[in-house]
């Protein structure tokens, strides 16, 4: 059983709009704090909006029901993404989400699962595909119709875990279990300090259903999601995104991983994001 | 050379039992729990037939996962299945998981507070392989990881005991697991795993031993010998190494001018030190501590008999000990 299909109908002009929104609580989330993985969650923004506003069923009321989707985000400093994701689906306030990563949060830098909405705790990376992997077989177990998806990203793609539960994956043929790695480019120490390529070809030899895409284009997104969902086994969308999506002035910027900004420079960057809109 | 008898003990079966033994008294306990128990599940990494989960496997195939060599997608299968209601049991080598996948048993096991009890199989020297299979560190760096509960069961009784209370109890859980032909030493009539709860198992006046894991066995023999020879020997087993019951360890120690702390581990950084711990502070007078373990470096291959003898864990090293004789680990140190 291929899993449940699309959850609802939006369009693209919706989900843009989304990524719009989600971006927006981002930015101000890091103006808050004067820091964080901002490139991150900004390049991230696109998959999210498909993901959660049109693929999975995860709302605000279901976070613990045992049927729901699961959306497992193995990049735990990607925290802010989620957050953003969090606020625009009612579960957390703007004044929840003003407190990201400030001392003893209930949102803090990097994940916990005892966050509502999280499932799982990262930080340590190469968690989440082994963790999606015993989900989607748990879930299968129990005859229910929910979906795994799990992000991860390309430096994790350097972790040996993520190779072990990939092919842990493809060898228990889930075909509940999705995966998006978001290629940005970018790892803690600058540009791809080790090269990981070819993404595509690896998955497709590890047995995985795969296709590659922008991941800051919606309509390419949906496509990919709507090419493997028939598909038998488990799924990986490689998504190349840009760090800093939406904001020029982050796009350009060579040091990305984790971004400080002077406190009256966070307007303008709010601005531009307004202004790409257009 | 020790004097070297029967088979070697390869793949960490305990190489020659001597009266009473239960075979498989982890797979055996496990597939009886798992009848009433669905949300039982079986994860191993290639180590199925060594690890002592067959039975579990025969009697719940769809719900035993084998993650193939790699430990530490076996330990993230198992927590990815408690986060979706699964108790996950996930048995390989006791070095292989401690070593490799240590970090998914601290985050994505205990400090998710996940139900996942992994089962550390052959610990110490159980193994017959030498340093790189026999895990003598392995109590040392799970008991300081928090929310995780760290058991060395002594025998087939009570290795079956911690097995049901793992499964009823949530919460992540490393237990050291003895597989194949095990000795039966406790009475399962009389005795009663507790998790969290030392016990004496044995009253004594002269010296007090403190043991854990199948060391306990080792010290009623021990406790018997020297009571022929006209000392009072008590024994106090700790089984679970965390939570420490510092309580009954510091009662139990007071009564005593000496006491001699027993583990088929390193003597620093498992049951001889937190002991010591326990014992720091309380009031005068204190006994003295000498730890029979194991000493700072990698240990020879060969069969349990052959390695306890060869480094003092056996009965007449332990017995050595207790009489204030001269004892020292493989390296030469003194208790």
């Amino acid at each position: 059983m291929a899993g449940r299909g699309v959850t609802t109908q939006r369009s693209v002009e919706e989900l843009e709009t989304i990524s719009h929104y989600l971006r927006r609580r981002m930015l101000q989330m890091a103006a808050d704090k004067g820091e964080g993985y901002i490139a991150q969650g900004l390049g991230v923004a696109d998959i999210l909006s498909v993901a959660y506003f049109r693929e999975l069923n995860i709302t605000a009321a279901n976070l613990e029901t045992p049927d729901r989707d699961r959306f497992v985000l193995s990049t735990g400093h990607y925290s802010i993404a989620l957050y953003a994701v969090m606020a625009e689906l009612g579960v957390f306030s703007d004044d929840d989400i003003a407190t990201y990563a400030l001392n003893g949060s209930a949102l803090p830098m990097s994940t916990f699962d005892e966050t509502p909405g999280v499932e799982i705790t990262s930080g340590s990376l190469g968690h989440g595909l082994g963790q999606g992997v015993g989900m989607a077989l748990g879930l299968r177990l129990n005859n229910s119709s929910a979906r795994v998806l799990v992000e991860f990203s390309d430096g994790e793609m350097q972790e040996g875990s993520t190779w072990e539960a990939a092919i842990a994956g493809a060898s228990f043929g889930l075909d509940n279990l999705w995966a998006i790695a978001d290629c940005n480019g970018i790892q803690a120490d600058g540009p791809m300090v080790i090269n990981i390529e070819p993404v595509l070809d690896k998955w497709k030899a590890f047995g995985w259903n795969s296709v590659e895409v922008n991941g800051n284009d919606i309509s390419a997104l949906i496509g990919a999601f709507d090419e493997l969902r028939e598909t038998k086994g488990p799924k990986c969308i490689v998504a190349r995104t840009t760090p800093g999506f939406g904001v020029p002035t982050l796009m350009e910027r060579e040091r990305a991983h984790f971004v400080r900004i002077a406190e009256g420079e966070w307007n303008q960057l709010i601005d531009e994001l307004e202004q790409s809109r257009g | 050379m020790a004097n070297i008898t029967g088979r070697s003990g390869s793949m960490g079966d305990v190489a020659e039992v001597e009266g009473e033994y239960e075979v498989a008294p982890f797979g055996n306990t496990l597939a009886a729990l798992g009848k009433d128990h669905e949300e039982i599940v079986g994860v191993t990494a290639d180590m199925g037939r060594y690890s002592d989960i067959g039975p579990f496997k025969e009697a719940f195939p769809h719900r035993y996962f084998n993650a193939g060599v790699a430990e530490q997608s076996a330990v993230m299968l198992g927590a990815g299945l408690a986060k979706v209601g699964k108790t996950a049991f996930v048995a390989t080598y006791s070095a292989f998981l401690t070593r490799r996948a240590l970090d998914f048993m601290a985050i994505a096991c205990a400090h998710a507070k996940a139900n996942v009890k992994v089962m550390g199989g052959a610990p110490g020297l159980v193994n017959s392989y030498g340093g790189t299979h026999q895990a003598i560190e392995d109590l040392a760096v799970t008991t300081r990881i928090p929310d995780l509960c760290v058991v060395d069961p002594c025998d087939a009784t009570e290795l079956s005991q911690v097995v049901v209370a793992a499964a009823l109890t949530p919460g992540s859980f490393y237990i050291r697991n003895l597989r194949g032909k095990v000795p039966v030493v406790l009475d399962p009539n009389s005795y009663q795993f507790e998790i969290g709860r030392a016990k004496v198992l044995r009253e004594g006046n002269d010296v007090g031993i403190i043991s854990t894991g199948y060391m306990s066995a080792r010290a009623l023999q021990v406790a018997q010998r020297l009571e022929e020879e006209g000392t009072s020997v008590g024994v106090c087993h700790v089984s679970t190494l965390k939570p420490f019951d510092v309580t009954t360890v510091r009662e139990f120690a007071s009564q005593f001018k000496r006491v001699v702390t027993a583990e088929n581990h390193l003597r620093s950084g498992g049951l001889g030190s937190l002991v010591i711990e326990a014992l720091y502070g309380i009031s005068a007078p204190q006994p003295s501590v000498v730890r029979v373990g194991l000493g700072d470096m990698y240990h020879d291959c060969g069969s349990q008999v052959y390695l306890d003898a060869r480094y003092g864990l056996d009965v007449d090293g332990l017995a050595r000990a207790v009489r204030g004789e001269r004892w020292v680990d493989g390296t030469g140190q003194p208790g």
